[in-house]
Parts: C-alpha cells; structure tokens; sequence
C-alpha cells in the first residue's frame, strides 16, 4: 500500500461507486512500478517520443545583476508542456488495466493536447472536457485535440473553466467506470492519483539535479515552479526536497492562491487547501492563465506548505504578462502563461541561483497576449 | 410488507410546507438536500436546485433551520443528504449533533465513502461497483438502513430501471439484514415498483424536484402516484 494522505490533506472524498476502480487503480499501478519493463518503456518513449532528457537552459540576458537564472526547459518536450510525462505514464497503466476509452478535463489545454496525443499513439477513444470559457481562450489547443481525433465536449456551466471541467470528467468517469480510465492531468483528485502523477512528473526533478550538478558543480540556492493544480512544481520540486540548503518556492496565480489564502476543503475528491467560503462552498478564482485559473490545489503541496519545506508565494496578472515579455525579449523564448508567474518571482527572489522550471511553451497565449 | 418511500427536496424557503406535501402523498422518509457548489454525485436536475439553492443564500446555517421548520411540520424522519466540504467548514462532529438538534434521525454524505470518517454515524451508501467486503463493511457502520445506488452514474432519470439493481440487492440480502432502499434513476412510478419487488424501499431524488417546481399540490399527486404504485 502507498500511503493514501500527507499529514491531514488527500484522501478519497468520493462517491463509492468510485473507490473500487481506486483501489484497481492503486494496485495496478504498484504492479506496474515493481515491473522493470514498465519503467523501460516509459523510459524509452520518454527519450523518442517525448525528447528528454529536456534542456537545463542558463538564461543569461533574462537574469538581473547578481542573479543567475536557469531554466528547466519542459516547454521543449513533444506537444509544447510537461504534462506529456504524466499523461505518457498514465496511458501505458490504463493498457494494463485493460481501458480503451479515455477521459481528461483540461483547463489551459495543454493536458487535454497531452492525453489526445498519447490516446492517438497507442488508439485509444479520447474524450475531453473543457470549460466554454477556456475553449474561448485557448482556441489553438481546441483545434489540436481534434485534429488528434479526440472529442472535445464543452463545459457549460458554474465558472466553465478547469473545475468544471475536472467535475464533469469526474461524473463521466462514475459512469462509464467498467471501460473507462480517469486520465487526470494534476496531482490533485482522490488517492493514489496524486501520487502517481507526482511520480510521473518527477522525471523534471531528477534530470534538473543531475543537470545543475554536471554544469554548476554546485545544487541551486533556489527552485521555483508555478502552482495551479501543481504537478509540474511537485515534479520538480520531488527533486530536491531532500537537499535542506535548496529553497523550494511555489508560485501561485494571485487570483488562484489556493495555498496563499484558501482553507482546509473538500474537491474533486480529495482534502487540500482551497478557495473555499466560511461554508465550504468552493469560490472562483481569477487568473489570466487559464492553466492555475483553478481553486484547488493537489495536497501534498498543502502539506509541504504545513511543513515549512516549501513556500508559497502569488505573482499577479501584469507580473506574469511582463515577465512573459521579458523572456521573449531577452532570450527569445515565449513561455506559456503559468510558467510566466514562476519567472516573474524568480526575478526578485533573494538567492543567486535560481532554476526555474519553464513548463511550457506560450503559442497557446498569444491571442491572451495580444489582447492585452 | 409496506415498502419505504423516501423523497428527496431540496433546502428552501418552500421547503416544509413541500415536504409537507410529500408527506400527505404518503413518503415515509424526506432526504433534504444541502446544497454544494461541487456535487460529484449529482445529475443535472439536482445540479440546478442546488445552484439555484445557493443563489438565494441556503447555506448551511440557513439549511439547518429549514430543516427544524420542516421538522415542525412533519412527522416523517428526516435525513440531510450533501458534501464532505460542508462538514469540513462546520465542524465534523458538530454538523451532527446540531442535524440532530434541529431534528434529523441521520445524515448521508455522497462523497464520504465508508472508509473516511468511520466515526462519523450516517446512512452508507453503496453501489454496484461495491464488493462484497466494501458491502460488508457498509452495512456493519450504516444508521438503519442501507442506501443502493442502482447504477454507475450519477442522479437523474433514467429511461429503464437499471439492470444492476437486482444482483447487488442479491448480494446485500446475502451479507446483511439491515433494509435496503435503492436510488438513483428511479423516476416512474413503474420504475418505484419494479424496484421495491427486490428493495425494501426506494428513493426518488430528481423527479421529485421536478414535481415540485410545479408547487405542493403537483408534488402531493406525484408521490401519490408513486405511493400507489407501491402499495399496488
């Protein structure tokens, strides 16, 4: 068994219909970590398909004086983000469960061109929610699901962004749960698939490391990721938690800050720290990016921010939009819009050595970007 | 033996004098829904009352005293059905005690699977996804009785009764003495009474609020349909 909580957050808050297709879930996915032919195979996709190892970039004209910025550059792998690692893992699970129809809810789309491409590789049926008001936002990733054969269904109510999307994947899910895998796209939802997905994603930590100490000869004073549901920051981060003298910092939407300002509830199945009223009833959050534009916020983050180990911090919409400009200014590299929150408080943080994780590329924002 | 037909309405101001009405149709037992922004559970018919429930402020201190003004107007048991975050914000412990204060006889809470919160004493759900030791377990914690879920899915109307009512009514009667009343996608009177031919009761959430959208009186003759249906 792995364990199902960090300290009080995570959990399984979910209808019993679910917890049976948990449990299948958890126990498949412990047969496939003790497989050695598992973690070849996504060792080797990983490599071709994907392209890692990824770039340890060091951004010498975006940094500022007395400040060396280096970027973990995930915006490089195979559809334009790091979501690709988790959705790549959980495809090859699902084959081993024996589930030919997939469904994913994506917020900024990234995850949902992710879990399109990899159900294209391996031909599986894709179905994808997604808010209205994010397909309005994020056109270009619409248009890349369904040109990877995915059915895209629209979301049309509450806020139509990510949580709605995550809900309604969720109810698919209970109802098709006999052929149906839940592919879900952050380390938020019941256990185990926080877990998983931080597993997933911590191929982004271990190479960084690895990276850092082959070209600096030293680990980084600090990390910095964005957080909306967090798996690219939990990725990176798993990476260095052990190394006491590397500060780990979070950096949330100011809109969104689930761990800055939200409190102990209950989403998508699992305790975390949430924007949530003094009722429990879960508010909007508010963020240009549609990708940390999310309430929630996966629970081991909440538990590392009860720890002390990592800390969290907002970057608000104009940081976010000028440091974006920044990066495509200095280094000629146009960052999606959350990684844009991480670079922004990377520049004012106070260590000489900062990695940055760059968790995907900006063509999906330019219409955002050019509105502004 | 009479089987049990338990109603489900939504927290509002129309609420006690519609469970009033159900009562007068012949319900045995009102579920009342506290509304949640989030409901995994719920279908669409339900999502809506329970949007629209919010909209006009019935949080759960609003919720609570609904449920002692309806209590004052009905002799039936009454049982809250909402969320885990709920609880979380009020207090685990003490939503019970003041559910109970205000008089409920039980609590359901749709995203709280047997194995969260095993204290907590309520009403436990179980599907047909469930095996037979999640049952087991279910039916030894459950207050008084155990709540079927026919199918995989969520609430709502369905077009047929589902076919995996009758083996997981099989599989309870097997491990459990406890009475099982089967939900979700029972809409018909038709459908109630197929139901009740393995269940010792059913529960009509969806229908039911569309019934009473159209006021007490309409939601009077639905349950009085479904009741004769029943006793038939």
């Amino acid at each position: 068994m792995i364990p199902g909580r960090f300290g009080p957050y995570g959990g399984r808050y979910v209808p019993e219909t679910l917890v049976p297709a948990l449990d299948e879930l958890e126990s498949g996915w412990e047969r496939a970590t003790a497989d050695p032919t598992f973690r070849a195979e996504l060792d080797v996709l990983g490599e071709r398909y994907v392209g890692r190892p990824t770039p340890l970039y060091a951004a010498e004209r975006f940094g500022s004086a007395g400040r060396r910025i280096l970027l973990k550059r995930e915006d490089l792998c195979h559809t334009g983000a790091h979501k690709i690692n988790n959705a790549l893992g959980q495809i090859l699970l699902a084959q081993r469960l024996g589930k030919r129809r997939i469904v994913a809810e994506t917020g900024a789309g990234q995850h949902g061109v992710a879990t399109a491409t990899v159900c294209a590789r391996f031909g599986l049926e894709c179905v994808v929610y997604m808010g209205s008001e994010d397909m309005r936002r994020q056109r270009p990733n619409v248009e890349r699901m369904r040109l990877l054969g995915a059915d895209v269904r629209a979301v049309e109510f509450g806020t139509r962004t990510l949580k709605e999307a995550t809900s309604e994947a969720i109810r698919d899910w209970i109802t098709n749960v006999a052929t149906t895998y839940y592919l879900i796209g952050s380390c938020v939802g019941p256990h185990p698939y926080p877990t998983i997905v931080r597993e997933l994603q911590s191929v982004i930590g271990r190479e960084a490391r690895r990276q850092v100490l082959g070209s600096h000869d030293r680990l980084p004073d600090a990390v910095v990721a964005c957080v909306g549901g967090g798996s690219n920051a939990i990725g990176l981060f798993a990476g260095f938690l052990d190394d006491a003298g590397v500060r780990i910092v979070g950096v949330e939407a100011a809109g969104a800050a689930s761990l800055g300002t939200g409190r102990p509830a209950v989403l998508h199945g699992a305790r975390s720290s949430v924007l949530a009223d003094d009722d429990g009833q879960i508010t909007d959050a508010h963020s240009i990016s549609a990708g940390l534009d999310y309430p929630g916020v996966g629970p081991e983050h909440a538990y590392l921010r009860d720890s002390g180990r990592a800390e969290y911090v907002t970057a608000t919409d104009d940081e976010a939009l000028a440091a974006f400009h920044r990066l495509a200014e200095t280094e000629g590299i146009l960052p999606a819009l959350e990684p844009a929150h991480a670079l922004a408080r990377a520049l004012d943080l106070d260590a000489e050595l900062v990695l940055v994780g760059l968790s995907g590329r900006g063509d999906k924002d330019l219409a955002q970007v050019l509105e502004r | 033996m009479r089987s049990t037909l338990v109603v489900y309405l939504m927290s509002g101001a129309e609420t006690p004098e519609l469970a009033a009405a159900a009562e007068a149709g012949g319900a045995d037992l009102i579920e009342l829904g506290f509304p949640f922004s989030d409901p995994l559970a719920d279908g669409p018919v339900i999502r809506r009352a329970a949007e629209r429930a919010l909209a006009e402020g019935m949080r759960t201190r609003r919720c609570l005293e609904c449920l002692a003004r309806t209590r004052a107007r009905v002799d039936v048991p009454l049982v809250p059905m909402t969320y885990a975050s709920l609880l979380e914000a009020y207090g685990w412990e003490l939503f019970a005690a003041d559910a109970h204060a205000a008089g409920a006889s039980s609590l359901i809470v749709a995203d709280l699977p047997v194995d969260e919160r095993p204290e907590l004493r309520r009403v436990q759900l179980v599907a047909p996804t469930s095996t037979d030791e999640r049952i087991e377990l279910a039916a030894g914690l459950t207050d008084g009785w155990l709540y079927l879920v026919t199918v995989a899915g969520t609430t709502g109307a369905r077009a047929e009764l589902s076919p995996a009512l009758a083996p997981l009514v099989e599989r309870a009667r097997r491990l459990t003495s406890v009475p099982l009343y089967a939900g979700f996608g029972i809409s018909t009177s038709e459908q109630a009474a197929a139901a009740a031919a393995f269940a010792d009761g059913v529960i009509v959430g969806s229908a039911a609020l569309l019934a009473a959208e159209d006021g007490p009186g309409a939601l009077e003759r639905f349950v009085a349909r479904l009741r004769a249906a029943l006793d038939s």
